[in-house]
């Protein structure tokens, strides 16, 4: 592996008496599209949190795109935040504003762009991920599949270096979760240095879009390498969780 | 029970000390929150006083506060000066004072009833939909999204409605005092047959620009007072929908004990240091 675009060193994250991430050591590559899997609870989210400094680990450092950011105050943390896109689970669209003033939000904010250009900007990315001309409806007009399509364009429209994906295609029916899986590939495809991360319960779809699977246990990487890696991994906790099954040797509570 | 009474007296002792520890964590819990509201109040001033400042949505929160409440603040207002007139007038006639009662009514507008009334009927429109609006993106990821985004949710959603609030209050207490002073003005009339040009010459010998000043002084604070509970209940919500029913109703409640307590504190001042 290149440098890696994100690297944790012995992050440790402690909420009460759960230790959550447990010495955690993470390479994460520049320009391809991670997955990162486990269970429920198992620190997913609280890895996302800690890549976009939303969360200060215990112990450990933090390394992004060339900086450690563990040390970062409120400040440097709004700047460096700048070079992220999210997708959330639910698209977390602004239902207050239309679909254009939704994609246009973090131009409107970042940067020092004129109007008429934001408008072309956000016409072109909505017309990329396959919504040409919906900028004046509201998110509450929009099916589940429209509003993920927007919160897309919204993340990718201010150019990010990094793209994260909260469980993309949860609760779809399999023909937009195909699209959306299609669109994660396209747009990495077309961004050649967008480092994609994608969190998700899909087993299946995710390990066909993905180039390096990390599956998180326990607090640490059970596994990291290639989807073809993690489809012939005779680890019996992968295995479990490949299968979905209850018995094994993975712990439920 | 012990039949030497030891156990009435362990019962006893018992209810004391958990009565003691549910005093003490009250006492502790409202120093806890005054003092995290103290904190996110001085952020939000911060915030406030740091670009960008976004005026596109200081103007939406001013539209939305000023120009939407205008109608039930000239309403309550007049229907208040109305009822007050009648009351006082009434008593007034008893001592053939009933020429003072438009004045009276226009003292206790200025001072007290109209930067009152008009925070209670702020606080309960305005400030409820700033915090169902808040609570509901806080549920629904909204403000996390606008953390990923790099934007300040304080500065994006708090800042331009603390300042709208405070410049709109002022304005809509004025309405409240002319609206409430026009139906004065009907009922000493038509009621108490008292001459217009009198009703006029008590007023202006009565209430001063310092009383008016006064109250504006009162709706000034109760603008900030205002905005920024209702931001920091609904930006502490959670829950779902639940969440943001019992996040509006709390808020909608505390900002009313508020404004009452904080009109106590500002009158007192106001007498001491005239």
């Amino acid at each position: 592996m290149n440098d890696p675009m994100i690297k944790f060193q012995k992050v440790t994250k402690i909420f009460g008496k759960f230790r959550v991430l447990d010495e955690l050591d993470l390479d994460i590559p520049a320009g391809r599209i991670t997955l990162i899997l486990g269970k429920s609870g198992e620190g997913k989210s609280v890895t996302i949190k800690h890549i976009m400094g939303l969360l200060k680990p215990n112990s450990g450092t933090v390394n992004v795109d060339g900086e450690e950011i563990t040390h970062f105050d409120e400040k440097q943390l709004r700047e460096f935040r700048k070079k992220f896109g999210m997708l959330f689970q639910q698209a977390a669209l602004f239902d207050s504003m239309s679909v254009g003033e939704n994609v246009m939000f973090p131009l409107r904010e970042h940067t020092k762009m004129k109007l008429p250009e934001m408008e072309e900007q956000v016409a072109r990315i909505l017309k990329d991920v396959g919504l040409a001309g919906l900028e004046e409806k509201m998110p509450s007009e929009l099916s589940t599949g429209e509003k993920k399509r927007v919160g897309l364009a919204r993340a990718l429209v201010h150019k990010p270096k990094i793209i994260l994906y909260d469980e993309p295609t949860t609760g779809m029916d399999p023909i937009v979760s195909d699209m959306i899986d299609n669109l994660i590939v396209e747009v990495s495809k077309r961004e050649k240095d967008l480092t994609s991360i994608v969190i998700s319960h899909d087993l299946k779809a995710a390990l066909d879009i993905a180039d390096h699977v990390v599956m998180l246990y326990k607090g640490r990487v059970q596994l990291a390498g290639s989807p073809d890696d993690f489809r012939k991994s005779s680890d019996p906790v992968i295995r479990q969780f490949f299968a979905g099954k209850v018995e094994g040797p993975m712990e439920f509570f | 029970m012990a039949a030497d009474g030891s156990g009435l007296m362990e019962e006893h002792n018992n209810f004391i000390v958990r009565g003691i520890s549910f005093i003490g964590k009250k006492i502790v819990g409202t120093v806890e929150g005054l003092g995290s509201f103290l904190v996110f109040l001085g952020y939000v001033i911060r915030q406030a006083i740091h670009p960008p400042f976004r005026s596109r949505l200081i103007f939406q929160q001013m539209f939305f506060l000023g120009n939407e409440s205008m109608f039930i603040i000239l309403l309550c207002g007049f229907f208040i000066g109305a009822a007050v007139t009648l009351q006082v007038g009434t008593v007034f006639t008893l001592f053939g004072a009933q020429s003072m009662a438009g004045a009276a009514n226009a003292k206790a507008l200025a001072r007290e009833l109209s930067p009152l009334m008009a925070g209670f009927l702020i606080a309960g429109r305005g400030g409820a939909a700033m915090t169902a609006e808040i609570s509901t993106m806080k549920v629904n990821e909204q403000i996390d999204a606008m953390e990923a985004m790099a934007v300040d949710p304080v500065g994006y959603l708090v800042v331009p409605r603390l300042i709208a609030a405070v410049l709109m209050l002022p304005l809509l207490v004025a309405l409240f005092n002319v609206s409430g002073q026009f139906a004065s003005l009907i009922i000493a009339v038509n009621i108490f047959d008292i001459d217009i040009g009198t009703f006029f010459d008590k007023m202006l010998k009565i209430v001063s620009w310092h009383d008016v000043w006064a109250g504006l002084q009162k709706s000034l604070i109760f603008g900030a007072i205002i905005a920024v509970l209702a931001c920091r209940f609904g930006l502490n919500a959670s829950g779902g929908a639940k969440g943001v029913g019992q996040a509006t109703t709390n808020a909608v409640v505390t900002m009313l004990l508020v404004l009452l307590s904080v009109d106590f504190v500002i009158t007192y001042l106001q007498i001491v240091f005239k």
